[in-house]
């Protein structure tokens, strides 16, 4: 019998980590121990709880991490409450990878690169982050913008204290949205922040977070100087095949599990305003 | 071309549902759908149209995908599907539900391939027959369909007292050699006088100078934010009943089932038309039943071509025209936002 893109195999985790009081880190492997399928950065991959459903998550950890996947997963629904309540060793069904990747060999060597993100927006920048840091030489200056609302809500704030804030040509600007002891960055909301960081617009630009924060700090940029056609950011739709044929996640012309979840904003602008 | 009297064709569903399944338009409770045939059931391929297309022979209601065994911290996965489909014939398909299937095709086809459709798919000898009394909520030719010369595997046609038939491929060719008893050889006289009269009434059909030219790409932005979309969806009531008789909507659900040996993963169909078909955990991306109904109509006649070669996802059937119970429907949508053609 023929492999089906919808039946998916078994993941096992091996790790959970608390990022914040609402999202946690999961590490996966197959049933073999190894990583479960190769992916492209900012590719996603299904996961379901047998009795309970899939849901789609982009996967948080780079290609270059040949041993394991990471999803870093907000607790915010069905399927989410239940992974959120799973322990170490829990075997759940994983399908993917699915959708377009960042352009990181096409577009994005030789350029310098800015990454803005919002809250949980971070899961599927990392994945681009860490494959762009593992390949360094290829890539221009790296400009790292992340904002939650306070400072227990920075995913994984070690690894970008540890590892992104000493990486070569490389500058990290942390903001929270009000003021909190024990803070003494930035305080303040990221499209703010970006503009005062003075960012150069001629480099590539990836936003990812909410609808508010992308359309804000696009504005932002767009009054930069930024070219809408180097200005990257993700799609979230509801989805349930992940392979463009159940409908769910039509826009346009466009099925956001199959032509995305990665999109131009110039190709946005092409697209019917309903995402 | 080959021929058999009407009053033989129990004889010939014998035959075929001697080697493969049967699919036909059988009336029960006094309405036409297609079903398993069998000794005694009432075959009506005079019927018009079935009320609910024939694509649930290949993409059924509700479809069994898997099974989960689960059990403390381990899960397994079970595949439930048998190796091998029976052969199936689905018989007296419509010009326009034979063009479903293309449309069908080219979504479950594409890759990566949907192997549950195509198991089915593959299985299945299409044996369409040609319409002779088109009614007036058919509009086929507007979508460049020749309901006189359907396409399938076979092909034929009901005049006077004689069921005629043409094989056009391969398979069509295996099947009636397997009838080959059963059939006589004849001319074509018949069949070419059916089409030309045929061909007179579907000029003369109320929809048959609808205008599609407006539907194109290059108009999705300025159709999408058309106005017009309020009034035409106000009575609308997102009900799906549209989605269910259509036989290019194609959208389905994944869901899960918990039975008392694991738990059984299962497709069916859903509706755009649905208030809860986009709703996330975080927000609904359309949240009026206006939306929905754009989205319905949009798909089928400027996303679905645009990504498919011009090709619209409706066949003109005319169902979803007979069964809104508001009354709403696709030819008004094409009338008001496309025109006619004078
Ligand atoms: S949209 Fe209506 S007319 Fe068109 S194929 Fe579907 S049911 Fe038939
Ligand atoms: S258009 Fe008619 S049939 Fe379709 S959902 Fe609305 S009320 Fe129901
Ligand atoms: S999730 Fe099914 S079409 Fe995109």
């Amino acid at each position: 019998m023929n492999f089906d893109a919808l039946i998916p195999k078994i993941g096992v985790i091996t790790d959970i980590r608390k990022d914040t009081h609402d999202v946690k880190t999961f590490r996966v492997v197959g049933t073999d121990g190894k990583k479960p399928f190769e992916h492209l950065p900012g590719q996603c991959a299904m996961l379901s709880v047998p009795g309970v459903g899939e849901a789609m998550f982009s996967i948080t950890s780079s290609p270059t991490n040949r041993e394991y996947m990471e999803f870093s997963i907000k607790k915010c629904g069905c399927v989410t409450d239940v992974l959120h309540s799973m322990e170490v060793g829990q075997q759940i069904a994983i399908r993917g990878p699915y959708g377009r990747n960042f352009p990181v060999e096409e577009e994005f060597k030789g350029k310098d690169l800015l990454f803005i993100a919002g809250g949980i927006g971070l899961a599927p920048l990392r994945s681009v982050i860490n494959y762009v840091r593992h390949y360094r030489a290829n890539y221009g200056k790296i400009v790292i913008v992340y904002g939650a609302r306070s400072k227990d809500d920075l995913v994984d704030i070690d690894e970008i204290k540890n590892e992104w804030m000493k990486e070569v040509n490389t500058e990290v600007y942390l903001t929270i949205d009000r003021a909190q002891e024990g803070w003494e960055g930035n305080v303040g909301f990221v499209p703010a922040y970006v503009k005062e960081i003075g960012v150069d617009p001629s480099m590539t630009a990836v936003l990812c977070g909410p609808p508010v924060m992308i359309k804000f700090t696009l504005q932002g940029l767009l009054e930069l100087g930024f070219e809408k056609s180097r200005v990257y950011t993700t799609l979230e739709l509801r989805m349930k095949c992940g392979v463009g044929k159940c409908g769910r996640c039509n826009v346009g012309d466009k099925f956001v599990c199959k032509d995305g979840p990665v999109f131009r904003m110039d190709e946005l602008d092409e697209l019917p305003d309903e995402y | 071309m080959y021929r058999i009297k009407k009053t033989d064709l129990n004889a010939l569903y014998a035959a075929i549902a001697k080697t493969s399944g049967l699919f036909i338009p059988i009336r029960r409770a006094d309405e036409v759908n297609f079903a398993v045939w069998g000794e005694g059931k009432e075959v009506s391929l005079e019927t018009l149209k079935t009320v609910k297309s024939p694509k649930n022979a290949f993409f059924p209601q509700t479809e069994n995908m898997m099974k989960f065994k689960t059990e403390g911290k381990s899960v397994e996965v079970v595949d439930i599907r048998t190796e091998d489909k029976r052969p199936f014939v689905v018989f007296g398909v419509k010009a326009c539900d034979v063009k479903a299937f293309e449309v069908l095709d080219r979504v479950f086809l594409a890759e990566p391939v949907d192997t549950f459709y195509q198991s089915r798919r593959n299985a299945i000898t299409v044996v369409s027959l040609a319409c002779s009394r088109p009614e007036e909520s058919c509009f086929c030719t507007a979508f460049g369909i020749d309901p006189t010369a359907p396409e399938g595997d076979v092909t034929t046609w009901l005049d006077g007292e004689y069921l005629y038939w043409r094989a056009n491929n391969q398979k069509g060719e295996a099947l009636t050699e397997k009838l080959a008893s059963l059939l006589e050889k004849c001319g074509e006289e018949a069949v070419e006088a059916q089409r030309s009269q045929t061909k007179e009434i579907l000029k003369r059909l109320p929809l048959a100078a609808l205008d599609l030219s407006r539907f194109k790409e290059e108009n999705l932005n300025e159709l999408f934010n058309d106005p017009r979309w309020a009034e035409l969806s106000e009575a609308c009531l997102g009900c799906g009943a549209c989605t269910f008789v259509c036989p290019t909507c194609q959208c389905f659900d994944i869901r899960d089932f918990k039975t008392n040996s694991g738990v059984i993963r299962y497709r069916c169909w859903d509706s755009c038309m649905y208030s809860d078909f986009t709703l996330m955990a975080h927000g609904n991306s359309r949240t009026t039943q206006m939306q929905r109904y754009r989205q319905r109509f949009m798909h089928k006649l400027v996303y679905y071509p645009a990504q498919n070669g011009g090709l619209y996802s409706c066949v003109g059937c005319g169902r979803c025209v007979n069964k809104c119970p508001q009354n709403l429907n696709i030819v008004k949508v094409i009338k008001t936002l496309g025109g006619e053609k004078s």
